[in-house]
């Protein structure tokens, strides 16, 4: 049972890879596009960044947080989102197939389902959001005058990999929301591309009760707030237990499991179109 | 009367997709809701920030999110239809058509504008005064003023989008393009962070570019911060950026039309 368990998921692991790659090849085809589409996305990326240097042209900081702080926050949000887009982005397009009625024909295929859905069109251009983190966040930590201790650098991937797990699970659980509301695929940025905005500045920007949700309803909170108090050696302003800096894989957990129930219970309920 | 016509027929199309509208109704309303706390966290390091107060800000904000579908900054509608019928070679159909080609999808995209208006501008609006204390305007006159300015910023932002779609006749594809005029839509527009704030020359700089007719120039007059010839002088530039634009618009697919190869012979 386990072994059986252990070989679908492998499969579903080969088939994910073999498609993206298909994918991949695809967009090499039209070289230029790809180029211009991948530069697009780091200027516009950039450019909020940049937006943010313009807001501290009138202030000297934000909710208690310098600008190389709140580079740093932008930085791992961003590249756990950038992360997590590159991997399943093209999830949300399963509202356009079920109307269209060409999730039907990605059913018939003998290829884990799931695994055709986080591939489809796998968008390697997504890498201009990722690159543009990465540098944001380099940038940071040059500017950031930090005690580096094994702890702190060890954090950094730790950060990377809990928060780009929590956004793969907000976007399974914006897709699979797209079973009960075919059209309602943009209620799932509000999440996606919204969990990314709110946690690219300080939570101390928001009001406690918001943080509280952001910690506990919606726990975004955990992709890189929680973890970064710890890195930039803040308190934290609801006096949480210092263990919540650590315990994103249990947000995660939660998210994940949340999110294959609310996959596997869509599929269930799929009825097809129809005609 | 063929125009009103068509703006009725775009925005009873638009207007089918109620759970998409909702939808996007709740994503703006989010997103107005993560800027507002940012904007009140700038407002209260520096009250005057731009020369805008605390509920200046908020209401730009509110409104801004209002303008995203209305103005369409991020690009879509009506040229995004044409970009499509230019790949496919429908534009054909669209070139020997006895109306105006440019005033055929003006009507279109001014039709889906007003139901766009009607549902994501005034939800996120109702919703951000709800939430938050907002500015609304002062006089007849600001209100007047705004409203014809949302008009204007359409068209403005209309004939930018169909200069792109029309790159479809020498490129066969927009997206490229597409990309490129969201990036500078959005800065530019001031969705992200108001104009006001640009500091030193840059200010100078966006506030006569095109984009700064999206939201900027209707927001003032709302604010009531334009009255008068000031408000007479926004509108003004917003006239021109459209003469200017669609006499460019005018001008491209004139060398367009007669260079138009429809696939399939």
């Amino acid at each position: 049972m386990a072994s059986r368990t252990a070989q679908q998921l492998l499969w579903g692991g080969r088939a994910y890879l073999i498609l993206s790659w298909m994918w991949i090849r695809v967009s090499m085809s039209y070289r230029t596009s790809f180029v211009v589409l991948t530069l697009g996305q780091f200027f516009i990326t950039g450019l909020d960044f940049v937006a943010i240097v313009i807001m501290f042209a009138s202030v000297d900081a934000l909710g208690g947080f310098s600008l190389a702080e709140i580079g740093f926050l932008y930085g791992g949000s961003g590249l756990c989102l950038g992360l997590a887009d590159l991997t399943l982005g093209n999830i949300e397009r399963l509202g356009n197939r079920i109307r269209m009625g060409t999730f039907d024909a990605m059913m018939v295929r003998p290829v884990p389902l799931y695994a055709q859905a986080c591939a489809d069109e796998f968008s390697l251009r997504r890498i201009g959001r990722i690159t543009q983190a990465l540098f944001v966040l380099a940038w940071s930590i040059t500017a950031l005058d930090l005690d580096w201790s094994v702890a702190r650098v060890l954090m950094v991937p730790y950060l990377v990999l809990c928060g780009t797990l929590i956004f793969l699970a907000i976007f399974t659980l914006g897709a699979a929301f797209q079973f009960w509301t075919t059209d309602g695929s943009e209620a799932a940025n509000a999440f996606t591309y919204g969990g990314n905005t709110v946690t690219q500045y300080p939570l101390t920007i928001y009001p406690t009760e918001a943080i509280k949700a952001l910690t506990f309803i919606v726990p975004v909170a955990f992709v890189n707030w929680y973890p970064s108090l710890f890195i930039l050696g803040r308190p934290d302003p609801l006096g949480l237990p210092a263990a919540m800096q650590f315990a994103a894989p249990v947000a995660a957990l939660v998210l994940g499991l949340l999110a294959a129930l609310a996959w596997r219970s869509g599929v269930r309920r799929y009825r097809s179109t129809g005609s | 009367m063929l125009y009103v016509a068509l703006a009725v027929r775009a925005f009873r199309r638009y207007s089918t997709y109620i759970a998409a509208t909702l939808a996007g109704i709740f994503t703006n309303c989010v997103f107005g809701v993560i800027i507002s706390f940012t904007y009140i966290a700038v407002w209260q390091q520096n009250p005057d920030a731009g020369g805008y107060d605390v509920t200046d800000a908020l209401t730009y904000c509110w409104l801004a999110q209002a303008m995203i579908m209305t103005v369409a900054i991020w690009g879509g509608g009506a040229p995004d239809e044409l970009a499509a019928r230019i790949r496919t070679g429908d534009v054909a159909i669209d070139l020997y058509r006895p109306v105006n080609f440019l005033g055929w999808w003006l009507a279109s995209d001014l039709g889906r504008a007003a139901y766009h208006l009607l549902t994501r501008g005034l939800a996120p609006t109702a919703v951000g005064a709800l939430l938050f204390d907002l500015r609304f305007p002062p006089s007849m006159a600001a209100w007047a003023g705004f409203l014809v300015a949302v008009v204007l910023a359409v068209v403005v932002s209309f004939a930018i989008r169909m200069l792109v779609a029309s790159s479809a006749f020498w490129l066969l594809d927009q997206a490229g393009v597409k990309n490129l005029a969201a990036v500078f839509s959005m800065f530019f527009s001031g969705l992200v962070v108001p104009l006001v704030l640009f500091p030193g020359w840059t200010r100078d700089v966006v506030m006569v570019l095109p984009w700064s007719a999206f939201v900027q120039v209707p927001v003032d007059i709302w604010l009531g911060r334009r009255t008068g010839v000031s408000l007479l002088s926004g509108l003004a530039f917003q006239v021109g950026w459209c003469v200017v634009l669609l006499a460019l618009c005018a001008l491209v697919l004139r060398r367009a039309n007669r260079k138009v190869v429809v696939q399939g012979g």
